[in-house]
Order: C-alpha cells, then structure tokens, then sequence
C-alpha cells in the first residue's frame, strides 16, 4: 500500500525538477514547460491528500490549477508570438532592453 | 499491484521531466513533457480522482500540448537553443534546497496532524462526487475561473491571431498605412 509520504515526496522531486528547470533555463520556452511541470507537481501533492482524507476540495483546487494553467498558456504563449515577430528570439537575456 | 504501478509511474516521470528540462532541443523537450504529463494522469487513476485523470489528459495532454505544437510553427524548433551558463552547480544546488525547504514547510502540517475531510460525500462514484462538490461549495471559483478563462481566449486571439503579418507593438510607417487601408475596406 502507498502511503501518502511517498507522494508528498515524489511531488517534492517533481518540483525541484520545476525549479531547477526555472533557474537554469534561459529560453523562454523552456521555462513554461518548466512552470509546466512545478504546476503538475503541486497537482499531485493536492490529489494524493485529498485522496487521503477522502476530501474532495484537492482535486476542486486540482482542478483550479488546471484551469489556471490552460489560461496562463494562451496569454503567455501569445505574448511569446509577439516577442518573436519583434526580436527574432526568444533568449531571456536579449530582453533587457530596459536596462539604463 | 499499485506499488509496482507508483513506483513504474514514478520514474518514468523523472525521467522525462529531467529530459524536459535538461535537453536543449525544443522538440525533444516537448515530446518528453507531453509523454510526463500522460503518466501523471495515472497518478490521479492511482489515487482515486478518476475525474481529474480524464481532465488531465483532455486538457494537458490535448490542448495544451496543441497550443504548444502549434506555437512552435512560430519558432525555429528544428535548431538548437544555445544559451549562455554561468556555475551549473550551484543553480542544482539552489533550486534543489529551495525546493525541499518548501516541501517540508508545506507538508510538515500535513503530516504531523491529523487533519479532518470537511467536503466529503458518501456513497457516490468520483464523478458523480465531484459534480456535487463543484456545483454547490466551488459554484463562485467555478464561474470566476470560466471568465478568466474567457479573458484569456480573447487575450490569445488578439495577440497571436491578429494581423499575422505585421508587428502589433512597433508603431511603424507600414502599420499605420496597413490600418488605414483596412479602414478603406471596410467602408
């Protein structure tokens, strides 16, 4: 029988896969598909307590997250078109253009 | 049987998700991610949430993934992303202390009390239980994130879909003419 313990960890490994992922990445790309991963991480940490207590508000918020996610990649995967038409790439360090 | 399930299912996840985030070829990473977010969804079978596997799969794995594949038109996928690394080592070291101080600081509680299911509905399959909880205690996060929803469709049209073959944000002399003629065809 798996316990709970052993989802709460392999969520925690997930999201540091997430995490690392975001912190060394520098295409913007790839680190939605890093966010990507931490936000399926967080997923499975809600369902496996939720299934656990026989609760059902994880999978609600499960399902939120979801929600979130799908909206967060419209906008931002539109927002990455138009950097691209603009720049011609979509490297993290070519956005500072701010910098004074 | 389900521990030889969680355990296969466990690292057939690292192990794409570390492909995922380790390769430097957009294909490759998108491939791994979409085969990932397929066995997560067998995590959710696993733990019970039958609803929320079949949610899983339609949204990630089918319209997620789509949109990605289709922004990819977009992108040069084919080349390899360079990108400029200073100390590998210590970005693994962080992220991987930052990441299991927020594990424990979040499931420390979790594991220490001994916590009571306030929504709990017997005698009811996981679908059926879900339709009830989401439609009388979740109503108001339900119709909130429908909108937001909403926005965010608008929001990638307008973005992504409009005016495909002029810029949006650089306000040049070819826009402006491009947008008067486009007044003229109107009228």
């Amino acid at each position: 029988m798996i316990g709970l313990n052993e989802y709460l960890i392999l969520s925690g490994i997930l999201f540091s896969i997430g995490l690392v992922g975001v912190l060394r990445r520098k295409n913007l790309l790839m680190l939605f598909f890093a966010t990507e991963i931490m936000l399926n991480s967080a997923n499975i940490a809600f369902a496996a307590i939720g299934g656990h207590y026989g609760d059902m508000s994880g999978q609600m918020f499960a399902f939120f997250i979801i929600a979130v996610a799908a909206s967060e990649v419209a906008v931002g995967l539109g927002l990455l078109i138009v950097l691209y038409k603009k720049q011609g790439t979509l490297d993290l360090d070519n956005l500072a253009v701010m910098k004074g | 049987m389900e521990q030889i399930a969680f355990y296969l299912f466990s690292v057939l996840t690292i192990g794409l998700f570390l492909v995922t985030v380790l390769s430097s070829n957009v294909l490759y990473a998108m491939t791994s991610l979409a085969a990932g977010m397929v066995i997560i969804s067998g995590f959710f079978f696993l733990v019970g949430a039958d609803f929320l596997g079949v949610v899983q799969l339609v949204v990630y794995v089918g319209a997620v993934m789509a949109l990605y594949s289709f922004g990819m038109m977009f992108f040069d996928a084919t080349r390899d992303i360079k990108e400029k690394n200073t100390n590998n080592y210590l970005v693994f070291l962080l992220g991987g202390m930052i990441a299991v101080m927020f594990v424990i600081i979040f499931s420390a509680p979790v594991i220490g009390e001994n916590i009571q299911a306030t929504y709990f509905v017997a005698n009811a399959t996981n679908p059926q239980a879900v339709g009830l909880i989401l439609f009388t205690k979740y109503l108001i996060p339900f119709e909130v994130a429908a909108i937001m929803l909403l926005v965010a469709m608008i929001a990638g049209i307008i973005l992504a879909g409009k005016k495909m073959d002029d810029s949006l944000t650089t306000k040049d002399e070819n826009h402006e003419e491009g947008a008067t003629f486009d007044l003229k065809d109107n009228k």
